[in-house]
Parts: C-alpha cells; sequence; structure tokens
C-alpha cells in the first residue's frame, strides 16, 4: 500500500478488521478505492463481517466519507454486513446522513441522442411557435395601442415620462458624438476620393445626402437597440425572473399596456427626434473636415449642403427611423417578456434582443432603400 | 478543514470561536445597531433573533465579512477579521458556509455544478473526485440523483437542501444559515432543524441561525442574542430556553410567547 491511511486484517472468526490511520483529509494522500479493493479481495472467502477500528485516526472529513459511502455500497453488493460501531461518532452520523434518504426512482437523468429526423422537426416547431409568438405580441401590442387611444389602457404617465427622458434627452451625448464621428470619416473618405477630381465641393452633397437618407437614422437605431432595447429586455426579463410580471397579470392589469406601451410608445417619439440630431451633427463632422482640411470656405459649404438636401431626404430618413423605433422597442420587449426565470435567461433575451432589432433594422433599412428608390424619392 | 479535534467535538466546546466587540452597524448615516458584544463558543448552535427588520440578517452579513463594521470588531478564534491581509480573509471566509435566505443558488449551473466550484476553486482534487463528492454532498441533503437538475427545476425545500450542499462543499468550520425554515412548509422545516443538530454533532461546526421561527429557536438553540429595532441595540443573549423562563425584559418575554406575555 502506497500510504499507511489503513490496515486490513484477517482475524480468525472469519471477519476483517479495518483500522483507519493518520489523515484522511481532501488534500491528504489517502489509500485509492482500487488498491483497497485488490487488497481485500486477495482473500478468498468473502469476510462474514467487517470491523474498524479507529483509535489512530487522527483526523477527519468529506475524505473519509467518500471511502466509508463506497464501501457501504460494496458490502451491501456482496452482502457482507459491516459494524460500524467502530468509527468516529460524527462519521457515523454523517455516514447515517448520507445513505438514509434512497436515490428517488427515476430522478437522474439520461441523455438521449435523438435522431437528424426528430432535430429538424423540433426545430421546425420551435420556429412555427417562434412566428406565433411574434404575430401574437404584435396584434397584442396594436391592440393595447387601440386602448391607449380610447383611453382605456392602465397606462402611467411617471413611467411615460421617465422614459421619454431616458430614450430622449439621456442618449444626446453618445448619439452626438457618435453621428459627429461618423459624419467626419465619411467626409474624410470622401474628400480623398474627390479631391482627385477636383471636385472636394461634392464632399458636402455626399455627407449631407448620406447622412441625411441613410446613416443618421441606421447609427441612431444602431445605438437605441444597443442602449434602449437591450435595457428593456434584461428590465422586463428581470421581472420575469421576481414574479412581477406574474403579480401584474393576476391583479388584472395587463404587462402590455402597463409595461411594454409606455416603453414603445417612449422610443417611437424619441427616435425621430435623435435622428434630427444625428443629421445635425454628422453633417456638421463632414463640415469640419471639409473646411479644415479641404479649404472649402464654411458658407460655400453650407450652401452646398443646402441646395443637396432636399425636404424629401429628410422625410425619407425620419420614416426609416420611425419603423427602425417600432422594431427595436418591440425586439427589446418581446424578448424581455419571453424570458426564462434564471439570470442566464435575462442574458440571452438581452443578447437576443439586440440581434433581432440589429438584423430586422439592416433588413428594412435595405427593403425601404429599394423602395424609395424605385418610388423615385 | 477542520483537524483532529473533529474526532473528539466536546474537547472544542466551550472555546469561543467568534467574538463581536462592541461593534455598531450602519449603511452610511443609517445606523442598524449599536453597542453589540456577544461571543459565540466553539459547537454551539447560535441564534440571532428579533422582530422583523431589527437588523438580523445585517448582523448575519457582518459575521460572513460582506460588511465592515461601523465601529468595533468582529473576531475569529482571537484575530479581527477586518485587520487580517485579504488573502488571509480569504482563507478564513472559506472555512464558513452561508446558506441564504433564498438559497442563492447559481441559476445559470446545474446543482452539480454549484456544489463543484468552491471544490475546484479551492482544492486541487481530480474531476472524478470532485463528482464523488458533490454526489455525497447531495446525500447527505436527501438529494441523490438530483445532479443534474437546474434550481428553476426543484422546489423550494429541495433548493434550500441543495444550498446547504453547497455551503458544506469545503467542509466548513462554521455554517451560517439566514432564514432557514423561510418558505418551508412545517415538515420540511422541522426536517431541516434536525439536520442542523444533525450536522453540527456530526461535523463538529459551529452554527449560526438567523431567525423568528420560535418552534425552531427552541429545538436548536443553545445559546442566543435577541436584537432589539427600536433601542437598536442587544436587550438579551443566552440560551433561548432559559431566556423563556428567566428573562425579566417584556420585549423579550413577548416575542418568545408570541406576543401572550409581557409589554403591553
Amino acid at each position: 500500500m502506497q500510504s499507511k491511511s489503513l490496515t486490513i486484517s484477517y482475524l480468525t472468526d472469519n471477519s476483517v478488521e479495518i483500522s483507519l490511520l493518520g489523515d484522511w483529509c481532501l488534500t491528504c494522500e489517502v489509500v485509492t478505492w482500487q488498491s483497497f479493493q485488490v487488497q481485500f479481495e486477495q482473500y478468498p472467502e468473502p469476510p462474514e463481517k467487517i470491523d474498524f477500528v479507529s483509535s489512530d485516526l487522527e483526523s477527519w472529513d468529506s475524505k473519509l466519507l467518500l471511502f466509508l459511502v463506497k464501501l457501504d455500497a460494496y458490502a451491501q453488493s456482496r452482502h457482507i454486513p459491516v459494524n460500524w460501531d467502530g468509527l468516529p461518532d460524527g462519521a457515523k452520523g454523517l455516514l447515517r446522513l448520507a445513505t438514509e434518504v434512497p436515490e428517488r426512482s427515476g430522478a437522474r437523468r439520461r441523455t438521449r441522442t435523438r435522431s437528424l429526423v426528430y432535430r429538424l422537426g423540433t426545430w421546425a416547431m420551435d420556429g412555427v411557435e417562434e412566428l406565433t409568438g411574434l404575430a401574437t405580441f404584435l396584434g397584442e401590442w396594436l391592440l393595447s395601442i387601440g386602448r391607449f387611444f380610447t383611453g382605456r389602457a392602465s397606462f402611467r404617465w411617471v413611467d411615460f415620462n421617465r422614459f421619454l427622458q431616458s430614450a430622449g434627452a439621456g442618449a444626446l451625448p453618445i448619439v452626438g458624438i457618435i453621428s459627429l464621428l461618423v459624419g467626419a470619416v465619411l467626409g474624410f473618405v470622401g474628400a480623398v476620393q474627390l479631391q482627385m477630381f477636383g471636385a472636394q465641393i461634392y464632399v458636402a452633397d455626399l455627407v449631407g445626402l448620406g447622412v441625411v437618407r441613410e446613416m443618421g437614422a441606421m447609427m441612431t437605431a444602431i445605438i437605441m437597440a444597443g442602449r434602449t432595447g437591450s435595457a428593456y429586455a434584461a428590465q422586463l426579463g428581470t421581472m420575469q425572473v421576481n414574479e412581477e410580471i406574474d403579480a401584474l397579470r393576476t391583479m388584472g392589469i395587463s404587462p402590455m399596456d402597463f409595461l411594454v406601451l409606455p416603453r414603445t410608445l417612449a422610443l417611437i417619439l424619441m427616435l425621430p427626434l435623435l435622428c434630427l440630431w444625428s443629421d445635425a451633427l454628422g453633417i456638421l463632422g463632414g463640415l469640419l473636415v471639409g473646411v479644415s482640411i479641404l479649404d472649402i470656405a464654411l458658407l460655400e459649404y453650407l450652401q452646398q449642403t443646402k441646395a443637396a438636401i432636399s425636404l424629401a431626404d429628410i422625410a425619407t430618413g425620419l420614416i426609416k427611423s420611425l419603423i427602425f423605433a417600432v422594431v427595436v422597442s418591440l425586439a427589446g420587449c418581446l424578448r424581455g417578456l419571453q424570458s426564462g426565470r434564471n439570470s442566464a435567461a435575462v442574458g440571452n433575451a438581452t443578447t437576443s434582443a439586440m440581434v433581432t432589432a440589429i438584423l430586422l433594422i439592416v433588413i428594412w433599412d435595405a427593403l425601404t432603400t429599394i423602395i424609395f428608390n424605385r418610388l423615385g424619392i | 478543514m477542520a483537524k483532529g479535534a473533529q474526532v473528539e467535538i466536546g474537547n472544542r466546546s466551550g472555546l469561543a470561536h467568534i467574538e463581536v466587540r462592541g461593534m455598531t452597524m450602519a449603511y452610511g448615516d443609517f445606523l442598524i445597531q449599536k453597542d453589540l458584544n456577544f461571543t459565540i463558543n466553539q459547537g454551539d448552535i447560535f441564534i440571532i433573533m428579533g422582530g422583523s427588520g431589527c437588523g438580523k440578517s445585517t448582523l448575519l452579513r457582518h459575521l460572513v465579512g460582506l460588511h465592515p463594521p461601523a465601529a468595533g470588531e468582529v473576531l475569529y478564534q482571537g484575530s479581527s477579521f477586518w485587520q487580517l491581509a485579504p488573502n488571509e480573509r480569504n482563507a478564513l471566509m472559506r472555512r464558513m458556509g452561508v446558506l441564504y435566505q433564498g438559497g442563492a443558488l447559481w441559476t445559470a449551473m446545474t446543482l452539480a455544478e454549484n456544489i463543484a466550484l468552491p471544490l475546484e476553486e479551492y482544492t486541487s482534487l481530480t474531476p472524478a473526485e470532485v463528482n464523488e463528492l458533490v454526489s455525497y454532498k447531495l446525500s447527505l441533503v436527501g438529494l441523490k440523483g438530483f445532479e443534474d437538475y437546474y434550481p428553476s427545476e426543484i422546489s423550494g425545500g429541495m433548493q434550500k437542501r441543495a444550498a446547504l450542499a453547497r455551503a458544506m462543499a469545503l467542509d466548513p468550520e462554521t455554517l451560517f444559515f439566514d432564514e432557514p425554515s423561510a418558505g418551508l412548509d412545517p415538515v420540511s422545516a422541522r426536517l431541516l432543524d434536525d439536520l442542523i443538530i444533525e450536522l453540527r454533532d456530526s461535523l463538529g461546526a459551529t452554527i449560526v441561525v438567523v431567525t423568528h421561527e420560535l418552534a425552531s429557536i427552541f429545538a436548536v438553540g443553545n445559546n442566543s442574542v435577541f436584537l432589539d429595532a427600536a433601542s437598536k441595540t442587544m436587550i438579551a443573549e443566552g440560551d433561548p430556553k432559559r431566556l423563556l423562563t428567566e428573562t425579566e425584559n417584556p420585549i423579550v418575554r413577548k416575542f418568545l410567547t408570541r406576543g401572550e406575555e409581557g409589554y403591553p
């Protein structure tokens, strides 16, 4: 045996005495179960009884209990009676606790591998469920808006004002900084190309149109998806975990009216305004590049921008941003309400809200750009 | 890990295990309790009792080292917790197990992973040994076979027992229980009380219980401190069964008799 943690003695009355020695702690080296078993089975006949001596046992913890639990199962399988009396009282108590409650039958999980067809079917059914969930949510939301305009929704204006502030004024700095920098980058990239033809004045057109028609709405929507949409998902997901949403339902208050409506309306009102702010700062970014690097006169740049952008262009951006607002806020609320009841599920809901929102933003943007192009707007 | 003395628990009991000296607890300027002085001996089942909102759980959080006291100190076997170096403090905290009020199992992990985490972090056991130990700890609380369940898939009482298995993962010297019987049916609560006594006797651990369940207090406690919300300090200490017969304090009497005797 490699360490002196126990000795096995075969007594004349056909019983076995196991003496426990030294330290039996989790960090100590003690005899392994395998080598114990080998030693134990050297004796040709199974013994009639196992006894314990623990007078030389110095310290013990769960390590000893692990050994005893195994020995108990082993002895039972070989029908050898064990007399535990020689063990320390504490160890006897713990062993009794550990073996007292039998394993509940059927509790243990079996991992089953499913066939490809089964998995494909599950995947398709999940997809259908997802779409049904989405459609139901949209329908309920529209009904809720109907109730709101007829004054029958349980709607807290205090909440609404708070959401207005956080989705509006609270977002001005981050939207401003990013739009300014994107405008400047756009101007710089355009300038390098246009300078080759001596057409640097058209940087104003490029930045103006690019920002007002496309970048303003899209940048704002993506920032708000990360900033506000994911926050909505996390808030509602946490409320789901805390059973707060169940509490609302049992009081007959629709979570749709009470939680989703103020959030979505706030974002739908604020996102177009933020889009205008983003347009203005994007143009300013381009202007800074144009004036400082390309030596275009300030007024000339402004004139050129004014001539390039029509009201229809601005309206195009605003319409897009309105659709994006619906997408971002609904994705956040939907994923939050669908969240499971644990911390990992809230994280998944937030991620999923972001991914859904950004994916839909890009798809919608592509679609609207094509549609507006065909319509000649 | 408890050494040698575990074999003979009798030798250890009676020694001061945790001492609280002149402690004041406060959140910022908001005073919770002041002038707390008491001693928890080795092998005690020590009850922290008092009415709702008197700061019982806050005291527990101070004892396990989650909050520094606003004044005074907490001594563990003679050394002051907050004067230890951070690594010594961590080592000390590993010798404590805490059962939080709601269980506080990590919901994104299975029961086995919950219990295995401290073992993997702080011991050099092989994965196979960790698994064996996890099964053993679960069997101690009657949850053998539930290794692969997530906390959300089992009942509240089972969650609490699983959390107890996690608290015991590292064979702690001291076990803290925050409202162990809250949310349990009377039979489960009684079984948990029996388990607490059994664990004290078998593990030789010192146990600190925050509770206001009278049945539990008299069933398990052999020492206690009573916190009063109005005067913001402790107004009684000692064996709860003795307090019931001997105390003159009307507030304590009222509490221990469920309002049938005492003030007003």
